[in-house]
């Protein structure tokens, strides 16, 4: 399925085709030829974006066994089994770009292949799991909305079926945090102390600001990504801060205010330093969603190898 | 790392929305078999009724058209407009057509 070798005028004509098709925004698909760069630029995103859902059940996950009552823990679970399809259909889409299940899954355990900076956070309180579906999901919808026009066919197709799921995600969050505000001063406080905490590294979720941002221009071009980061760090900011509102929370950042003249939210800068640390493995859980992310995988290894000794055994015996 | 690990097939994935629709395709997967392949099309893609029937095919059995012949194949429909109702002037008056 990767591209054939083209004399060079007819890899002009694939090259033409492949730019008709861009500039009508409609959809490469598959089997079409496509240029090397775009290819890998896919995979790249693509498989960052399916690590980030398989190792975002990790800090949920361990909420799990915790959950305060049976309703909030059944939530639990679906929210974090969603994540696991989530990885799974992203996974898929990437397959169609000529890479394996288990490539994937070795270049993510070696850390040659990133997830998003925000799992490399830990949950320290309940609260944390209300804040995680209302600024978190709420972030990755902001990024993930645009991407359901992306380009690459199979790609928005996943997008499209995430987003539908991950509204619950949102709202069960929202929804969790209202309850603890309408509880005890203690269970206020510890809402605001998570927000606190996740606000600014919520923020960083859209990448870095648009001027250091070296492949997203190339990526516009091609329609795989559709508004810049800025630009959704943007419209985030100025969707969360009627929902802090109602909520009764304060954001902590001391330059958010509204700017009448841009019809739009200023807000302060992230720490783009801690950005750049946490990205090197140095946030506070990297070593540890690596390492149980690899421990979950050797420990799954005999269930694996049972189905594919029983397939084999059943073929064997007259199955195909 | 065993070499079976990674050569689980490719299933393609179809659901039937609800009874009268046509089995759309939805996705894939990677399966030992059969049996295995219809359990995780139902956890991976129908985790909210999205079906009441499931296809799971392996992606190694389908045929599928190039994309470098689509002109060529494609090229015998695309001249005969004949086919299509709006082809055939009707006056307005005539009721039912």
């Amino acid at each position: 399925m990767t591209a054939i070798p083209a004399e060079p005028d007819q890899e002009e004509r694939l090259q033409a085709a492949f730019d008709a098709t861009i500039a009508r925004r409609d959809r490469i698909e598959p089997r079409d030829w496509m240029p090397d760069a775009y290819r890998s630029t896919l995979v790249r995103q693509i498989a960052q974006h399916a690590h980030s859902e398989i190792i975002g059940m990790q800090p949920e996950g361990d909420w799990i066994s915790r959950a305060p009552s049976l309703r909030r823990k059944a939530i639990l679970l679906a929210k974090v089994q969603d994540e696991a399809g989530h990885g799974l259909y992203l996974y898929a889409a990437c397959e169609t770009l000529g890479v394996s299940r288990a490539e994937l899954t070795d270049l993510l355990l070696a850390g040659r292949q990133k997830y998003s900076s925000i799992f490399n956070y830990p949950t320290l309180s309940y609260a944390d799991v209300g804040t995680i579906g209302w600024l978190v999901d709420g972030a990755a919808i902001c990024n993930q909305v645009p991407l359901c026009r992306t380009s690459y066919g199979p790609y928005g197709r996943a997008m499209i079926r995430i987003c539908k799921e991950e509204s619950f995600h949102q709202r069960q969050g929202y929804e969790l945090l209202m309850t603890m505000m309408r509880g005890t001063d203690e269970q206020r406080a510890m809402v605001q102390e998570s927000v606190d905490r996740f606000w600014w590294p919520v923020l960083m979720m859209f990448g870095p600001p648009d001027a250091q941002s070296p492949n997203s221009e190339r990526s516009m071009a091609w329609g795989i990504k559709r508004n810049s980061n800025d630009e959704l760090r943007q419209k985030f900011v100025d969707m969360t801060v009627p929902q802090a509102k109602a909520l009764g929370v304060t954001l902590p950042d001391p330059d958010l205010r509204w700017n009448a003249e841009r019809g739009a939210h200023d807000f302060g800068e992230p720490d783009w330093a801690e950005f750049a640390a946490v990205i090197r493995g140095e946030g506070p859980c990297n070593a540890q969603r690596v390492a149980h992310r690899r421990a979950a995988h050797e420990e799954g290894a005999w269930v694996r190898e049972a189905a594919t000794a029983f397939a084999r055994r059943s073929a064997g015996e007259g199955g195909r | 790392m065993s070499a079976d690990r990674r050569e689980w097939p490719l299933y393609e994935v179809f659901v039937r929305g609800k009874r009268g629709l046509n089995h759309v395709h939805v996705g894939s997967l990677h399966a030992p078999d059969d049996a295995m392949a219809l359990r995780h099309a139902r956890d991976v893609y129908t985790r909210r009724n999205e079906g009441v029937s499931i296809w799971v095919v392996r992606a190694d059995a389908i045929a599928a058209s190039s994309p470098d012949e689509k002109d060529p194949l494609f090229a015998p429909s695309g001249d005969k407009v004949y086919r299509h109702p709006t082809f055939y002037d009707i006056p307005d008056d005539v009721p039912h057509m």
